[in-house]
This record gives structure tokens, C-alpha cells and sequence, in this order.
């Protein structure tokens, strides 16, 4: 069954940082649709590095037990958008590692709604964005608990890099929690790359590019350690990373 | 032909000048140690020559093996031979020692058009080099000095200085924060990294007791952004019992 999406408007205010005219030229969408059933374990990887626009809408449902690792790689497109609903059942464990990289004039976007709906439930996610140029990067990650969802454990690891004051982060980690017991945790951090680590690293003989690579690398590692495809993915981002210092 | 000449070099900080017209000169084969009292310009000295962002040079020059040293990036000061060992060396999480290193010394080389080194020789380079300052390789393994003690964090500089095998070694306190045992390791491996015929170095130090394991050539006495007095390993020794001011003022 799939389900129309509405296009998101400007007016809600999720959307104020989006390049809602790039969105809108992708309308509709379809939702891509998992379900992970009860004590199964499941991975999936979204890796999108051409320079086309893209929207993409995952919808995932986790039965009782079952475990669901995702991992997203947004480098290159000019405006991109990886929207997640994820609803959690008992017991059910959800990880999300995602980085995105942008230069020139390009807008990425993480949109998360994860939804815990039983007892015990855990979600994590570890979002790292590097902005160059005059990028835009946006997280908004909603965490719901519902009723009945005692023994919640929902984190959110949130931050941005930016290599020029020209670049734009955007973060907004959003909790709605109707249960009791219930651990969640956010951390959401922008800044800049430590000019005393970059010193440190070009008086070794490293050539500036290098020092940033090797530093942003390191950066967004933890986005991706884990995964299957983990050497895949990081060699993905360095490509891109590269290209964009 | 001289290693280093410092010509009245002058430097700010952040507008407020700290070095004020100072001279040096190092030949291959010397060994120079820089003392002096908190404030002098010891640690600015060591930033401008390794060229750090902020450390503005305002006059003078100085010429590193017949290239100007002021007109290189750091990375190509460092792969013309020049090593800068930090007082506090940075951690940098995430990034291993092992990685880190290997892409500076092939940066290096790459600047000199050489053959870069492949994993295997990298490996065994830095396991001998770590040796000599009997540091376990795992600890290479880990990332850049997270969670490395002072001392660790020292010997990991000396090991770094014995894998990038420079010509000039700039050590900045590396004997701060050691105890006696790290003292010794250290003072042995810069002795046997870098005592050389064709290599130099310049200790930053307050203290003598590294100078017991590295005995100077030349010691220098730096004061208000100026060398006020050279001497040799003996004036070390005056120094650590009749303290700067004596000393200083007994010259001006």
C-alpha cells in the first residue's frame, strides 16, 4: 500500500532552511516501504553521490525484537533529501549513521521521525555534516514516545562542520515523550575544524587539503563504523570530501 | 655551509611584538639549546619558525639550507627538513598515529620527489623508530595522543621526529611534563635521531636536566625577544644555580 505524500510547505516552519522549489520538481514521491519482522535483523545502506536532485522517503516498521541498521551517505547531489519514519515495536533496535557533504550553492537534508511504540525500544543516531561554499545542511529528528512506551532509550549524536563562514547548518532535534521511564538523550554541536589540530598536522608535512581530509575524515567516521559496507561508504566520502577541499 | 641563520628577526602575537631583532646561527652537527625566563619568546620563536598562523613576522629573515624559511607554508617547511616538536602536542580523535604519519611522510617525500613508502616499510620503519624510545606499537595504533599521558605524548613526538628523519629538530619543553625515566628515554632519542654530522637541533628549555642527556654545543639565553647571551654547556649549569636575572643583568 502506498500512501501519497504531501508536498512539505514552506510555511511549516521544518521546511524554512529547504530548497522547496527543488522539492517540488521531484513531487510526488513514493515512499519506500520496509518492514523488519518480529526478531528478524536487517541493513540497508543509501548512498547517493551523483549531482542530481533527489528525495527519497523511507518508511520502516520494526516488529517486536527486531533490529534495523541504516546507514545514508548524501555527497554530491545539488539539492538532496533523505526523509526516515521509523515506528519501533518492543524490544526493537534502530540505528541510523548518516553524513552528508555539500559545497557550492547545494541544500541536504536529514528529516527523521522515529516513533517508539512499545516497552524497551532503542534508537540511535549519528548524524555528521560538512558544509562548504554556500551549502545548506539541515537535521530535524523527531523522537516520539507514545504511551505504553516505558524503557524508551532514544539518542541523537547531531553535528555539522563547517569549512566556510558562508555555509549554513541547520539542527533541530525535537522530543515528544507521552511515557514514563524513558531515557533520551541529544547532543547537536556546529563548528569548525581545530586550527590547532590542522597546524599540528601540516607541520608533519601535510599540505592543508590534506590535514582537512584527514581531520573531516575522522570527523565523520563514526557515522559509518559498524556498517557492513563500512569501507565502502568512508571511501565513498573521501572521494567526495577530496573534491570538495 | 650553515643550517640555520636568523637575522634580526622580529615577530608579533596578536599586535603585541615578542620577538625584537633576534640573530642565530646553526651549523650541521650542532647542537643549540634556548633558555630563558617565562615570557622571553622562547615558545614564539619555535611557532614562527614553524610558521603557525597568528605568529606574524614583522622584519628580518631567516634562511633555512639556502631556502627563505619565512616565504614556505608549514608543509613545506617540514619537507625541507624542519621539525617542530610541540610543548603540548595535539590530540586529534579519530585519526591514528599510524595513518597520520605514514601521509606525512609521504606528503614529505612527494615534496622532495621521492618514492613514497609502502605500508610494509612505513611499518617497519615505525616499529624501529618506536623502539628507540621503547614505545609499544599498539600505542601508534590509537589515535593521535588521545588519552596519551604527558610523557607518552613526548616520546610519540620523538618517535614522529625518528620517522620524518628531519635535518633540523625544533624541540619546544619537550623535556615539560616527563619524569626521570621519560627524561632519559628522551634525551637518548634525540641523541640518536638526531646526532648527526649533517643534522642539527634547537632545545627550547627551561630547565638543564634534559641537557645532562643532550649536552649544547651553544647555549643561548633568550630575554625580551633578544639573545643576550651564548655560552656553552657551562653557562647552563650558572644558569640553573645564579637563576636569568643574574645572568641577564650582569650583560646588559
Amino acid at each position: 500500500m502506498n500512501v501519497e505524500l504531501t508536498l512539505p510547505s514552506r510555511k511549516h516552519e521544518d521546511f524554512r532552511y529547504s530548497d522547496i522549489e527543488a522539492l517540488r520538481g521531484l513531487w510526488p514521491i513514493l515512499p519506500e516501504e520496509i518492514d523488519v519482522a518480529d526478531g528478524e535483523e536487517a541493513s540497508h545502506q543509501i548512498v547517493e553521490t551523483g549531482a542530481d536532485a533527489v528525495a527519497r522517503q523511507l518508511t520502516i516498521t520494526l516488529g517486536k525484537g527486531a533490529k534495523f541498521d541504516l546507514r545514508v551517505l548524501t555527497a554530491g547531489p545539488a539539492f538532496g533529501r533523505i526523509a526516515v519514519d521509523v515506528r519501533l515495536g518492543e524490544g526493537a533496535d534502530f540505528t541510523l549513521g548518516a553524513a552528508q557533504l555539500a559545497t557550492g550553492s547545494e541544500t541536504l537534508e536529514i528529516v527523521t521521525e522515529v516513533t517508539h511504540t512499545a516497552l524497551n525500544a532503542t534508537s540511535a543516531q549519528i548524524i555528521r555534516t560538512v558544509l562548504a561554499g554556500h551549502s545548506t545542511g539541515t537535521y530535524l529528528g523527531r523522537i516520539a514516545v507514545e504511551r505504553g512506551a516505558e524503557g524508551t532509550d532514544a539518542e541523537q549524536s547531531v553535528r555539522a562542520m563547517l569549512l566556510d563562514r558562508t555555509a549554513t547548518a541547520n539542527a533541530r532535534p525535537e522530543l515528544e515523550i507521552y511515557a514514563d521511564d524513558v531515557k533520551a538523550a541529544h547532543g547537536c554541536a556546529v563548528g569548525e575544524l581545530d586550527a590547532n589540530g590542522l597546524f599540528y598536522l601540516m607541520s608533519r608535512g601535510l599540505t592543508p587539503p590534506q590535514a582537512k581530509r584527514l581531520m573531516l575524515q575522522a570527523f565523520i567516521a563514526e557515522a559509518f563504523t559498524g556498517a557492513a559496507g563500512e569501507e565502502a561508504l568512508s571511501e565513498a566520502a573521501i572521494a567526495r570530501l577530496e573534491a570538495i577541499l | 655551509m650553515t643550517m640555520l641563520t636568523i637575522t634580526n628577526l622580529q615577530a608579533t602575537v596578536a599586535d603585541k611584538p615578542i620577538l625584537k631583532g633576534l640573530s642565530l646561527t646553526i651549523n650541521p652537527g650542532e647542537i643549540h639549546a634556548i633558555m630563558g625566563p617565562n615570557g622571553a619568546g622562547k615558545s614564539t620563536l619555535g611557532y614562527t619558525l614553524g610558521g603557525r598562523p597568528g605568529y606574524e613576522v614583522t622584519g628580518g629573515s631567516v634562511d633555512f639550507d639556502g631556502q627563505d624559511l619565512l616565504e614556505l607554508e608549514p608543509y613545506e617547511r617540514a619537507a625541507a627538513g624542519l621539525f617542530l616538536g610541540f610543548q603540548y602536542p595535539v590530540e586529534i580523535p579519530g585519526v591514528s598515529f599510524v595513518q597520520f604519519l605514514r601521509e606525512a611522510a609521504n606528503a614529505q617525500r612527494k615534496g622532495r620527489g621521492e618514492e613514497p613508502l609502502s605500508g610494509g616499510e612505513f611499518l617497519k620503519l615505525a616499529r624501529e623508530k618506536a623502539g628507540l624510545l621503547r614505545m609499544d606499537m599498539d600505542m601508534l595504533k590509537r589515535p593521535v595522543n588521545v588519552g596519551f599521558s604527558g610523557g607518552e605524548k613526548k616520546r610519540a613526538e620523538m618517535v614522529q621526529m625518528g620517522i620524518l628523519n628531519p635535518k633540523l629538530a625544533i624541540l619546544d619543553e619537550t623535556d615539560s611534563g616527563l619524569d626521570i625515566d621519560a627524561l632519559r628515554i628522551c634525551g637518548e632519542g634525540i641523541n640518536a635521531i638526531m646526532r648527526s654530522v649533517d643534522k642539527a637541533v634547537l632545545l627550547i628549555t627551561h630547565y638543564q636536566r634534559l641537557l645532562d642527556y643532550v649536552k649544547p654545543d651553544f647555549v643561548h639565553v633568550l630575554a625580551g625577544g633578544r639573545i643576550v647571551k651564548t655560552g656553552g654547556a657551562d653557562l647552563a649549569l650558572r644558569l640553573e644555580e645564579e637563576g636569568y636575572e643574574a645572568v641577564v643583568q650582569e650583560t646588559a
